[in-house]
């Protein structure tokens, strides 16, 4: 479940993320009237058509394992958080009618009618990914029915939806969708640039930069709510992401480090001392809880949380120090040919995918051994049925070849030069 | 009451128009990984085309089915989960390999080395999801909940059929001529292969499995099925008279009819079978969720009337 969260992820990020750039472009060419907004144009199209088309296959994976491999799960939550995915699922109709008619109307459609059917895919997939993460929020903060005598009972989806985690992970998952789209065509293009592209990988990057440039800090500030959300709404997660294993008072920031679960200790961490106390609650002195405040089978394994935290916030700093290294040395939106610029934006690209990877596994791994925290265990979620291990195989293997033959495609459309492309579709 | 009721329609919608355009989305595989004579090439250009712009949209009605039975009737959700794990799960992988390797073929990749692997995998998996889907089915109806019994498997092929039945009804509207042609002749095959299957998953039925026959024998679904097999009469009759556009409505009649048979025949006991004591999730779960369908009918029926304006008026060149 959690190989295909992984990877779904990925090319439901860039599902989310590529339909917001390409509007971006093709507007900014029916403004300029200029070619090379145009050629990016119909190249953007043509990748996002393979990236749609692995985006919603592994999204149907996503739904069948929800029975396939969490039956007793979905039994027990599925009338609390089905509604969020049946407005997904319209949200996703939209998204896919005009993913269809934009990829093959470009001959059909006249260039602004073409535009506007743009709009609905970047609606559709921004209220795909709301939707699907309100219930994934769900499953950190439940809310929205009561046990009695052991059963579900008063279900009120709307209240289940609209559950305490929501204003954080959604916004904050949000973010990473765009951002990491971002700095992957900004890869991709200083790319370019460095093998001596021309004047339409450089407006490709300021157009992906620009973007960078706002979100990256934004997405700083929401992380930081959300790590402080997180300190009081689920305080054992919150000290796995830190690696605090001792209740304490003037708690430490641990920069790096390892969470050694023998000893009960971060070693080779950097502390800034009272660094955690005032970050979570603004005072210094604050009490934070320590994993060895909590029963130690309820609580997530540091090990797979609070390393993913570092990199994601590492590299999250690194994205934004970078985004900002671009602003100045473009002077305001100029072009840029400075190699060392150019080749950390080409570093970010991967670099965007890894924060993004890892805060999934923070959100995931950091949720265990819960699958809906405090009521529903992942070990009860799974399924009797035989051959799960198989399947489990099968899947990755699967995932992975489509991965690698997604990625080498899309590496292929862009040496494909515009002229070529325009004639097909 | 009334809201279960509803939902399970909203359901067996669901099934039909998955069926009627999804279906003959994987038709079209079959006939690609059958492509033969001098036009093969333009055969396979043709599917891709007409495919193209809309089989995304068509899989999402496999989505929105999906998400109904976890919201509206979750414990039947988890129970199929566990009794047809492994035919659900070979189907999705069938979905996947479909859905990527139509993509991966696509016109834009031609001149790659990979473009042949990927089409032949676009075929079998085309061939192998809608086996699977029917046996499931062929299990849900026998009430043994096992795809392997005769029973199932010839419901796999029944579904089959159906989907290279419509596909190639579909295709002849969507094609001129000498191309025209080959899907006629490929609908006339396709018409027999489904009243082959279907007599033989009839014979099946009747031979291992007492209590689906027993079901099958009331008044309505009698009627039903009577009414499927005259539909497959009037499409050969329509595409011999060269009735396309007519040919097309009735074939998806046929097919809406054999699943409404399939629906009548199993709705009273697939349930009780299964041992499901509380199937329908909460009043307000179901009527919110009929809620959302509601607006989100109002929002999807223009827009996918728009899809098919652009993309079905005329045929392809």
């Amino acid at each position: 479940m959690g190989t295909s969260l992984e990877f779904h992820f990925v090319f439901s990020a860039l599902g989310v993320g590529m339909p917001f750039f390409m509007v971006v472009i093709e507007a900014l060419w029916l403004r300029t009237g200029d070619r090379a907004y145009y050629s990016l144009a119909r190249t953007w199209s043509k990748a996002m058509a393979a990236v749609f088309a692995v985006g919603a296959v592994s999204g149907t994976i996503i739904s069948f394992e929800l029975g396939l491999l969490w039956p007793e799960f979905m039994r027990y939550a599925g009338a609390i958080i089905g509604v969020p995915f049946s407005m997904e699922g319209f949200a996703f109709f939209i998204e896919a009618i005009f993913v269809g008619i934009y990829l093959y109307g470009w001959d059909r459609l006249k260039p602004f009618i073409h535009w506007l059917c743009g709009l609905p895919i970047v609606l559709g997939g921004a209220l795909s990914a709301f939707f699907v993460m309100t219930a994934n929020a769900w499953m950190n903060t439940p809310a929205g029915f009561r046990i009695v005598n052991g059963h579900v009972a008063d279900v009120d989806p709307i209240a289940a939806m609209f559950n305490p985690a929501w204003r954080t992970e959604v916004p904050h998952t949000m973010i990473a969708c765009y951002l990491f789209t971002a700095f992957l065509l900004a890869s991709i293009y200083a790319l370019k640039v460095l093998k001596g592209g021309d004047g339409s990988a450089q407006r490709a990057l300021r157009v992906a930069m620009v973007c960078a440039l706002v979100l990256a800090p934004t997405q700083i500030v929401v992380g930081d709510m959300s790590a402080r959300f997180d300190a009081h709404a689920q305080p054992e997660k919150f000290a796995a992401l830190e690696g605090q294993f001792k209740t304490e008072s003037g708690a430490p920031l641990r920069i790096g480090g390892f969470p050694d679960r023998a000893t009960h200790k971060t070693r080779g961490a950097i502390e800034i001392p009272y660094g955690l106390s005032f970050l979570a609650t603004g005072n210094p002195h604050a009490v934070i809880r320590g994993l060895d405040d909590f029963p130690q089978d309820r609580i997530p394994n540091p090990v797979l949380v609070h390393p993913f935290f570092q990199l994601m916030v590492g590299f999250g700093f690194l994205m934004l120090f970078v985004a900002l290294w671009w602003l100045f040395a473009s002077r305001i939106f100029r072009e840029v040919r400075a190699r060392a610029l150019l080749w950390a934006i080409v570093v970010m690209g991967p670099a965007a995918l890894i924060a993004m990877e890892s805060g999934w596994m923070v959100t995931e791994e950091g949720r265990q051994p819960w699958a809906a925290r405090g009521y529903f265990l992942v070990s009860q979620s799974v399924t009797p049925a035989n051959g799960v291990d198989v399947t489990f195989l099968g899947f990755s293997v699967i995932y992975i070849l489509l991965a690698v033959t997604l990625l080498w495609l899309l590496v292929r459309i862009d040496r494909t030069s515009p002229e070529e492309l325009t004639d097909v579709g | 009451m009334w809201a279960d009721v509803l939902a399970a329609l909203l359901g067996l919608l669901a099934v039909i128009l998955y069926a009627i355009l999804a279906g003959a989305d994987f038709g079209g595989g079959v006939w690609d990984l059958l492509a033969s004579g001098p036009r093969a090439v333009r055969q396979r250009e043709a599917i891709g085309a007409a495919m193209g712009p809309v089989w995304e949209t068509n899989h999402v009605w496999l989505i929105f089915l999906v998400v109904l039975i976890f919201t509206c009737f979750p414990s039947v959700f988890a129970t199929l989960g566990i009794a047809l794990f492994v035919p659900l799960s070979l189907a999705l992988l069938g979905i996947v390999l479909r859905g990527a390797a139509f993509a991966f073929r696509g016109p834009a990749y031609r001149d790659l080395p990979t473009h042949k692997v990927w089409g032949v995998i676009f075929g079998v998996s085309s061939l192998a999801t809608p086996f699977l889907f029917g046996a499931s089915a062929g299990g849900i109806a026998t009430g043994s909940f096992s795809w392997t019994r005769p029973m199932s498997i010839a419901v796999g092929f029944f579904a089959i059929a159906l989907c290279a039945q419509l596909a190639a009804v579909y295709l002849t509207v969507e094609t001129r001529s000498a191309l025209r042609g080959d899907f006629r002749q490929r609908a006339y095959y396709a018409t027999i292969a489904v009243a082959v299957a279907g007599l033989v998953a009839l014979a099946t039925g009747a031979a291992g499995e007492p209590a689906l026959i027993s079901h099958l024998r009331a008044p309505l679904p009698i009627a039903i099925i009577a009414i499927a097999m005259l539909l497959g009469i009037v499409v050969l009759v329509l595409l011999r008279l060269d009735y396309v556009h007519w040919a097309r409505v009735a074939v998806a009649a046929e097919v809406t009819a054999v699943l409404c048979a399939w629906y009548a025949a199993q709705a009273p006991y697939i349930l009780s079978e299964l041992g499901v004591t509380a199937p329908a999730a909460p009043h307000l779960t179901l009527l919110i969720f009929l809620w959302t369908c509601l607006l989100g009918g109002v929002v999807l029926v223009p827009s996918m009337l728009l899809l098919f304006a652009v993309f079905k008026r005329e045929p392809i060149d």
